[in-house]
């Protein structure tokens, strides 16, 4: 009997690994930022970044605030992802923090098309200036399945583990 | 999927600090969104609302006008000293189209047809007081900032270019090409359109613009940079001592760009 309860329970848990892997597979791999955390937590930013960035333009662009907190110069300070070689990625790169969590969300950026995406003196090349010029739906389709292609090998982990418990 | 983080632990600015979460409306029209906290001494923190360091140094500010005096007679033939700079400065440059390409400075070669003297001189946004770029614009992307610095919220431009054909001075230039490089203080964009901005990035900073530097670098100086509202300044004391004038005087612009020596 009690070995009967231990397989259920460990079967149990089996399931429930299986469930949280299904429901965090799709979801960004958000990376880490350098420097002081937001004093109103991340999820505060990641609803409100776009009002705040707004509201501290027209601060700046009219009243001639230059020390805004929320400006793209500023997000790059932390924010900027590096490759391999330790340069930071441009938007062109899946990479890129604000691509992380808009390819999730499907939602597209055109920030990049007037603003740098990496701090200044970092070259963005020529990849960066072809992605902007290109017509919206390519460029949709294209940072979706690279996102897709991405997430590829979590997704047959998840499938794997799923067939496991299945039986 | 790891990523590699700088490691540099820079310091954030001081206003990180802020919850602006738990701001409430009143501390925002109070401050214009920068509180200033100082620590005095263990458990005393000084809050400062509404004195940000960029106020104090006299961001757009209404009681200043910035404006350019320029020397036609020490701007040296064949110097383009200032163009590059403002190149430089604000990340525009050649696309190999040059009919199109964007100008936010250029030398004018001005030749009296009745003595063969010739004369160069820079021209760019002439930061007008009455700008007919702000009167045609549809979007009110085209505004004048009260400090009298005429730019483009290229956030609101639709890329109409009615204020390209308003401009008396042809000083706007529309963006053609996709853009790469920019520079973080100077956004520019295909599709808008753009002009000299009185280097306000460093205005705002108490600085001067890229085109005058340069030229007091290559040792002309005939570009000074000051407050037009201040009896007190270089730029007052010259205009109120010497001829100058302003390009198209017909027009009743009153632009911020004066010019002295010409013809």
């Amino acid at each position: 009997m009690a070995r009967i309860a231990a397989i259920l329970a460990f079967m149990l848990a089996l399931a429930g690994m299986a469930q949280a892997e299904e429901r965090s597979s799709l979801w960004p791999d958000i990376p880490k930022a350098s420097g002081t955390p937001h004093p109103e937590g991340n999820e505060y930013w990641r609803k409100q970044h776009m009002e705040l960035m707004k509201h501290d333009r027209d601060e700046t662009m009219y009243e001639g605030d230059r020390q805004v907190q929320a400006s793209l110069k500023a997000c790059f300070d932390c924010h900027a992802v590096e490759d391999e070689t330790g340069t930071p990625v441009t938007y062109a790169s899946d990479k890129h923090f604000c691509r992380v969590c808009h390819d999730y969300a499907a939602v597209k950026v055109d920030c990049f098309m007037c603003h740098r995406s990496t701090p200044d003196g970092v070259d963005e090349g020529s990849a960066h200036a072809r992605l902007m010029s290109e017509p919206e739906g390519e460029t949709g389709v294209k940072s979706l399945s690279a996102y897709l292609m991405g997430k590829a090998p979590k997704a047959a982990m998840r499938t794997n583990s799923q067939a496991e418990t299945g039986e | 999927m790891t990523f590699r983080m700088p490691d540099d632990t820079r310091q954030p600015p001081a206003q990180r600090a802020v919850n602006r979460a738990e701001m409430t409306r009143r501390d925002l029209l109070r401050s214009g969104a920068a509180v200033a906290t100082a620590t005095l001494a263990p458990g005393v923190t000084l809050m400062a609302f509404g004195g940000s360091p960029a106020e104090a140094a006299g961001a757009a500010d209404a009681g200043k006008r910035w404006g350019l005096l320029i020397d036609v007679s020490k701007c040296q033939d064949g110097c383009t000293d200032c163009i590059t700079a403002c190149s430089e400065e604000n990340g525009w440059h050649d696309t190999g189209h040059p009919e199109t390409d964007a100008q936010w400075i250029r030398k004018v070669t001005l030749k009296n047809s009745a003595t063969g003297h010739t004369a160069e001189m820079p021209v760019m946004c002439q930061h007008c007081e009455s700008p007919p770029c702000v009167d045609v614009c549809p979007t009110g992307a085209s505004f004048k900032r009260k400090d009298g610095i005429v730019l483009v919220d290229k956030h609101i431009c639709i890329g109409c270019r009615y204020c390209m054909m308003a401009c008396p001075f042809k000083a706007r230039s529309f963006v053609h090409e996709p853009t790469v490089n920019q520079k973080s203080h100077a956004p520019r964009g295909q599709g808008t359109v753009e002009s000299c901005t009185l280097c306000v990035h460093r205005v705002d900073k108490g600085g001067t613009p890229a085109c005058v530097e340069a030229c007091a670098k290559a040792g002309h100086e005939a570009i000074i940079f000051g407050d037009l509202k201040d009896p007190e300044s270089a730029i007052s004391k010259r205009l109120a001592g010497y001829p100058s004038v302003a390009l198209r005087p017909d027009l009743d612009l009153n632009p911020g760009v004066r010019y002295s020596n010409l013809g």
